[in-house]
């Protein structure tokens, strides 16, 4: 089965709407005005000191600053954590975004209803909407951001190119222009010269963008990302331009204020990323000197200062091996990834947003801006990363335990245990930051804080994350955008566990064995026949990792458990118990945290070490031996059938029962999270039958099309 | 009688090639035993020959039979009775016993197993005890002789005296043909044990190879019937008697296999990978069971916080009341460990039934599931719940319901199919049961499903409502329809009802529910409730037996 990326998908979802009381203009009653925050899914503000969740620290700060709050909610989200915590809250339609969280209409409506009279957008939907702004502007309401003009200049790629050149700012070469057909979009790559990027105008981040090595490439990604600019933008125009080979994403946090000042609030290292979305953010970056992040900064602050930028806004640049960086786009939005910013400047960047909306001047001068200590990002997603580095994945959060009980440890999301993750939005869980004095300390810190955190009930990318921050090329700093599919060329594997690492996994998956088949031992209460319970300090067991047999022997005391394996002692002890969704043990003296994720009474424990979780099998020395006579299960035939490898609906079928398609040829296209994926045949064949229709939702796994 | 004798054509088929090996090594044997009867000096002494029968006992049908149950994926009856059971509880009776079959040269000493073809005594299950047999498909084809159907019945009769669980593993080609009558009377005495120990001590049939004709009403007389997939049968009648009654065309897994009885049928109750899995997943069941009607549901150690808050209960039901959810979110998210020992998980999955532990305390479950068929009472689910929900009145279960039902199923094929009197079984079930009985209306519960489903009316001892509850005679729309038939203003009248009785209070006011409660604290509550609940008492008038609605 061959997976074709259509598109990548939106960065967030988030609308943060919020109106502020007199109290910053005179000192007026609170209760008798009516105010307003609308906020969405995603958005957030760091505060270093507290550990306190997103939404709670946001509504905080509005109350801090005398603020009340009005939450816009689709109504899938009716019982989002968000909607609960603020002070107001209105349902603004059904599900789909553009009946919703982009109905400018309802969203109007609500402002009005509520008597608003500020509205934070948080990221994407209606943050970097000009029609929005305006007509915000038309009500009266402020919006907090920046000012529509500056919205429009730097929403547009093309202009905002323009306009950088003219600040004197490094811009990359390419084709500053609407690109009418395929055939110019070749003429025009030939003349920039392989490789070249294509991209929507109007999209921000990673959207719509592709990248063409050849004209047969650029004439693909020409109708790929014109058909995309038509579908989520309303607005057909394309940009191409140079592709930097091998580059880092670093990118410039500044703050402008309604007064022609403007700071840079040093850099943010996103170079990791997967289908050019970011995954694992960095701050300070480990590449740049003092020399380049000042240069880096002010024409970030000049940029901002020709577009008479207000407000926080992010500058992104490309940076070469030798330290050459190009100006890549301008986010008129808090970025997803800006807590890290906070963390080490120690601003708090929504406060900053809602004083600039307000008029007043900037707090700070550049020489008032550090860089205390380093903080890192990883983006919790619910989706599969075995498959292409994350697809998406849907499910109720059965159970779900942030870990903030760790210190120096953030976590930013708008969800709880019981949300369902919909194929509607974007799939992100959290964003989970770690703060330390050094990067190594913030790397451990981030180790520490993915094994605590418990997410049942989804598929998550835990593991790559868990992978991504001990790489020694991360660790070392070596890395670039393509650092995922240069380091897991055939795709992400999940961790190899060393012969240490295996015994230790063995070790605990044997020690949770024995101390599950000694309680079921236990019965309380009046007993008319007496219990039995076979006497045994000393279990033999095998255990079954990878297809691998192991033979362990286990012996116990208390809450201790030593277990032998090949010779090898291996003690494992703890305060745990089989409820706990963690266990926190200590393997021959190291501290671990492991997850049980599945215990069933046939032996199967499935534990997640070290990010990745194993399949093992227990199984006492008898029970193992005996197995060897179970027929083997044959597995299906997986050529002949298409299943969807993630859930979502249905937008296209291209074939019926009796057609005759080739290999590779499109079957069908899947739709879930804003992300299109094209299903191609993995042989050429008659197609038997087809079980799906265009419009159709599906479940992962669920059987699409056979083939003869 | 009918299935008996195309029991027979079955068995015939399958002991012919038997026969013919037999028949091959008569003469020879035959010859060396007149010799050994001359009482010479090297008579073995009694010992050598106990011990020699015993090691003949312990290879039942001899190492190539032992290595063709082997090669089909099936373990011996021996190997299967070490692993259900703990390490060295087993403890055997009558390995010595012979059949007494004289015809066809069944008398010849070669053809006499000690023990015959079934393994049968006690042991322990996680310390607790067990009555068990394991038919050995080596020794005649695991087929039932006479002396078979006694060594069974010998354990049985010692299961109801002592009260303790017996459990059969099945593995049989059918009745002895040799013995004739003599085999029918043994199954006779195993179904009459069968229904004097039902409701006494909890009977459990594994089935682990073929069981075919009248073999088949043992398991059926059992409280719960698990199987093996792809290595066990359960048919009246095999394929090639269907093929010449009834002239179809029919595989024995599509006849008779795991997939057809735990989904099609509702024959069985689970199915499980292969003996091993089948083995191991038994034990963990028999935790959950008494050890008869005498005995408290077992306690056990508990992790699981008693008090434990369950947030994502707030938010489980969709707001539409129309919309689906998964009903087993909510127990799961109740339940200790969210461990979950679904009973016929695949088959009327528009009811959940199943066992857990509260506070470590044995529970029966039941939920409308409105993920399927929006949760509502059919034929197959009527049947399904009453049935587990008299065995968890039997064995001093509590019974735990989650109610969101939006009625009975209608339509012709529900109607002549006898809803009526299947659905009146669950009424039934719920309203003679006298453990007890905890209910939770988390969304629908209308019309006389409402009653049913272990209503307040039918001595439900704890009754709670979610606020997304709505217990009314029917739905807004129906009952608009009804009450405002021809007037104008219908979407005003239905708002008007919805607003009457699409939540608890009309429930709430009259004392058909005693509380109105916050999801999260579900689980809470009912580990509290089954605390105070664990002394109840409560009898039915005296009678020989009730008459159910069968």
């Amino acid at each position: 089965m061959f997976l074709q990326w259509q598109r990548s998908s939106s960065v967030t979802v988030g609308l943060l709407v919020l109106v502020w009381t007199p109290l910053f203009h005179s000192h007026v009653c609170l209760s008798k005005q009516r105010c307003g925050v609308i906020i969405c899914r995603y958005s957030t503000v760091y505060d270093p000191t507290e550990k306190v969740s997103l939404f709670i620290r946001v509504i905080k700060t509005c109350k801090k600053m005398g603020i009340k709050t009005v939450a816009v909610h689709s109504d899938v989200d009716s019982s989002a954590v968000h909607v609960k915590m603020a002070d107001e809250a209105v349902c603004v339609g059904p599900a789909p975004t553009n009946k919703s969280y982009l109905n400018m209409d309802a969203i109007m409506n609500a402002i009005k209803q509520t008597g608003a009279q500020a509205v934070h957008p948080g990221y994407g939907f209606l943050s970097e909407n000009k029609e929005f702004a305006k007509r915000l502007a038309a009500e009266g309401v402020s919006f907090i951001g920046p000012d529509t003009h500056a919205i429009q200049a730097m929403g547009d790629k093309i202009e905002s190119k323009l306009i950088a050149k003219a600040a004197k700012v490094n811009t990359i070469p390419g084709y500053d222009g609407v690109v009418k057909d395929a055939e110019e979009a070749v003429k025009i790559a030939g003349e920039i010269g392989y490789p070249v990027m294509i991209k929507a105008s109007a999209g921000g981040g990673g959207k719509g963008m592709r990248i063409a090595w050849n004209d047969e490439e650029t004439r693909e990604g020409f109708r790929f990302s014109s058909q995309e600019a038509a579908s989520s933008f309303g607005d057909d125009r394309l940009l191409i331009e140079k592709f930097i080979d091998n580059p880092r994403h670093i990118e410039i946090q500044v703050l402008a204020d309604k007064h022609g000042n403007a700071l840079w609030l040093n850099e943010r290292e996103c170079s990791i990323q997967r289908r050019n979305q970011k995954v694992v953010e960095e701050a300070p970056s480990t590449f740049l000197d003092p020399d380049t992040r000042r240069a880096m900064g002010e024409q970030a602050v000049s940029l901002a200062k020709a577009v008479k930028y207000s407000s926080a806004g992010t500058v992104e640049f490309l940076v070469d091996s030798k330290k050459n960086f190009y100006f890549l786009e301008m986010n008129t939005r808090l970025q997803v990834e800006h807590p890290i910013t906070e963390c080490i400047t120690g601003l708090d960047l929504v406060q900053q947003m809602i004083r600039i909306a307000m008029g007043y001047k900037l707090q700070h001068k550049q020489s008032d801006i550090p860089i205390n200590g380093w903080a890192i990002e990883s983006r919790v997603y619910a989706e599969d990363p075995y498959k292409s580095f994350g697809l998406p994945s849907i499910g109720r959060l059965s159970q779900y335990q942030e870990p903030l009980d760790l210190h120096n440890v953030r976590v930013d999301s708008g969800i709880e245990e019981g949300s369902d993750i919909s194929i509607y939005y974007d799939p992100m869980i959290s964003k989970l930051v770690t703060y330390g004095k050094t990067r190594e300390e913030a790397l451990k810190k981030m180790e520490e804080a993915l094994d605590n955190y418990v997410i049942r009930g989804v598929t998550h990318n835990i593991p790559l994350l868990r992978e991504i921050i001990v790489h020694p090329r991360f660790v070392s700093g070596d890395i670039s955008t393509k650092f995922l599919p240069e380091v897991y060329p055939d795709g992400f594997k999940g961790h190899m566990l060393t012969a240490g690492e295996r015994r230790e996994l063995l070790a605990t998956a044997a020690a949770l064995y024995v101390a599950a088949q000694l309680r079921s031992q236990k019965f309380l209460g009046d007993l008319r026949v007496s219990v039995v319970p076979a006497e045994s300090r000393q279990w033999e067991l095998c255990v079954e990792l990878d297809k691998g047999l192991h033979m362990l022997g286990v012996s116990r005391s208390g809450n201790n458990y030593t277990v032998e394996i090949d010779g090898e002692k291996v003690e494992v002890s703890g305060e745990w118990n089989l409820a706990s969704a963690l266990l926190p043990l200590t393997i021959n003296g190291k501290h671990r945290t492991l997850q049980c994720l599945l215990r069933t009474a046939a032996g199967e424990i499935t534990l997640q070490y070290l990010g990745t979780s194993f399949k093992l099998r227990v199984l006492s020395k008898l029970a193992a031996s005996l197995s060897k006579h179970m027929p083997e299960k044959v597995p299906e035939d997986t050529s002949s059938i298409l299943r969807s490898p993630m859930p979502g609906s249905v937008v296209a079928v291209s074939v019926k029962p009796g057609d005759n398609v080739a290999e590779g040829q499109e079957i069908c296209v899947i739709e879930a999270m804003k992300m299109q994926n094209s299903m191609t045949a993995a042989k050429a064949a008659k197609v038997k039958s087809v079980h799906c229709k265009a419009g159709d939702t599906v479940g992962e796994g669920d059987l699409l099309v056979e083939l003869e | 009688m009918v299935d008996i004798s195309t029991d027979y054509i079955y068995q015939v088929r399958l002991t012919t090639h038997i026969s013919a090996v037999i028949g091959s090594l008569t003469h020879a044997l035959f010859t060396n035993r007149v010799n050994a009867r001359g009482y010479s000096v090297n008579h073995p002494s009694v010992q050598e020959r106990i011990e020699k029968k015993r090691q003949a006992a312990l290879t039942g049908g001899g190492q190539l039979r032992i290595a063709a149950q082997h090669k089909r994926g099936k373990l011996t009856a021996r190997e299967r009775l070490e692993l259900l059971l703990d390490p060295d509880s087993f403890v055997e009776y009558d390995m010595f016993v012979e059949h007494r079959c004289s015809d066809f040269g069944m008398e010849a000493d070669h053809n006499k197993y000690p023990g015959d073809s079934v393994v049968t005594g006690q042991g322990r299950i996680n310390g607790r005890l067990v009555y068990v047999f394991s038919q050995d498909f080596t020794v005649f084809g695991g087929s039932l002789s006479g002396a078979h159907a006694q060594k069974i019945c010998k354990i049985m009769d010692q299961a109801m005296m002592v009260g303790a669980p017996v459990i059969g593993l099945n593995d049989s080609g059918g009745a002895r043909i040799q013995e004739g009558v003599e085999s029918l009377a043994g199954y006779a005495d195993i179904f009459l044990r069968n229904v004097m120990s039902s409701g006494v001590v909890p009977q459990i049939s594994l089935i682990m190879g073929p069981c075919a004709g009248g073999a088949v009403y043992s398991p059926a007389l059992t409280d719960f019937t698990f199987m093996v997939k792809d290595t066990s049968y359960l048919f009246i009648t095999g394929p090639d008697v269907v093929k010449s009654v009834t002239n179809e065309d029919v595989s024995q897994e599509e006849l008779g296999g795991a997939k057809t009885h735990t989904t099609v049928s509702g024959v069985a109750h689970r199915a499980f990978e292969n003996d091993v899995d089948a083995l191991l997943n038994l034990r963990d069941f028999f935790n959950f069971l008494p050890l008869s009607n005498k005995d408290p549901a077992p306690v056990t150690e508990c992790h699981d916080p008693r008090d434990r808050l369950v947030p994502g209960l707030d938010t489980v039901v969709p707001f539409e009341s129309t919309k689906a959810y998964d009903m087993l979110d909510i127990v799961h998210g109740v339940l200790d460990e969210r461990e979950f020992f679904e009973i016929m998980p695949n088959y009327a999955k528009n009811i959940v039934v199943g066992f857990a532990r509260m506070n470590g305390r044995t529970v029966g479950i039941v939920g409308n599931q409105p993920k399927v068929a929006s949760g509502c009472l059919d034929i197959n689910s009527s049947v399904k719940g009453a049935r587990f929900v008299r065995f968890c009145d039997a064995f001093n279960i509590p019974i735990i319901t989650f109610v969101d039902v939006p009625g009975f199923l209608p339509g012709t094929a529900q109607e002549y199919g006898g809803i009526i009197r299947h659905g009146a079984k669950l009424l039934y079930a719920f309203a003679e049961a006298t453990v007890p009985k905890i209910t939770v209306i988390t969304r629908k519960a209308y019309g006389g499903a409402y009653d049913v489903m272990s209503s307040k009316h039918l001595r439900g001892d704890v009754n709670y409502a979610w606020p997304s509850a709505e217990v009314a005679v029917m739905g807004a729309k129906g009952a608009v329809q009804i009450i405002f038939r021809g007037k104008e203003n219908q979407a005003e009248a239905e708002a008007e009802y919805v607003e009457k009785f699409a939540n608890p209070f009309p429930a709430a006011v009259r004392g058909f529910v005693d509380d109105i409660i916050q999801p999260s604290t579900t689980r809470k509550r009912i580990c509290r409730d089954l605390e105070v609940l664990a002394s109840k008492k409560q009898t039915n008038p005296w009678k020989k037996h009730a008459n159910i609605p069968l």
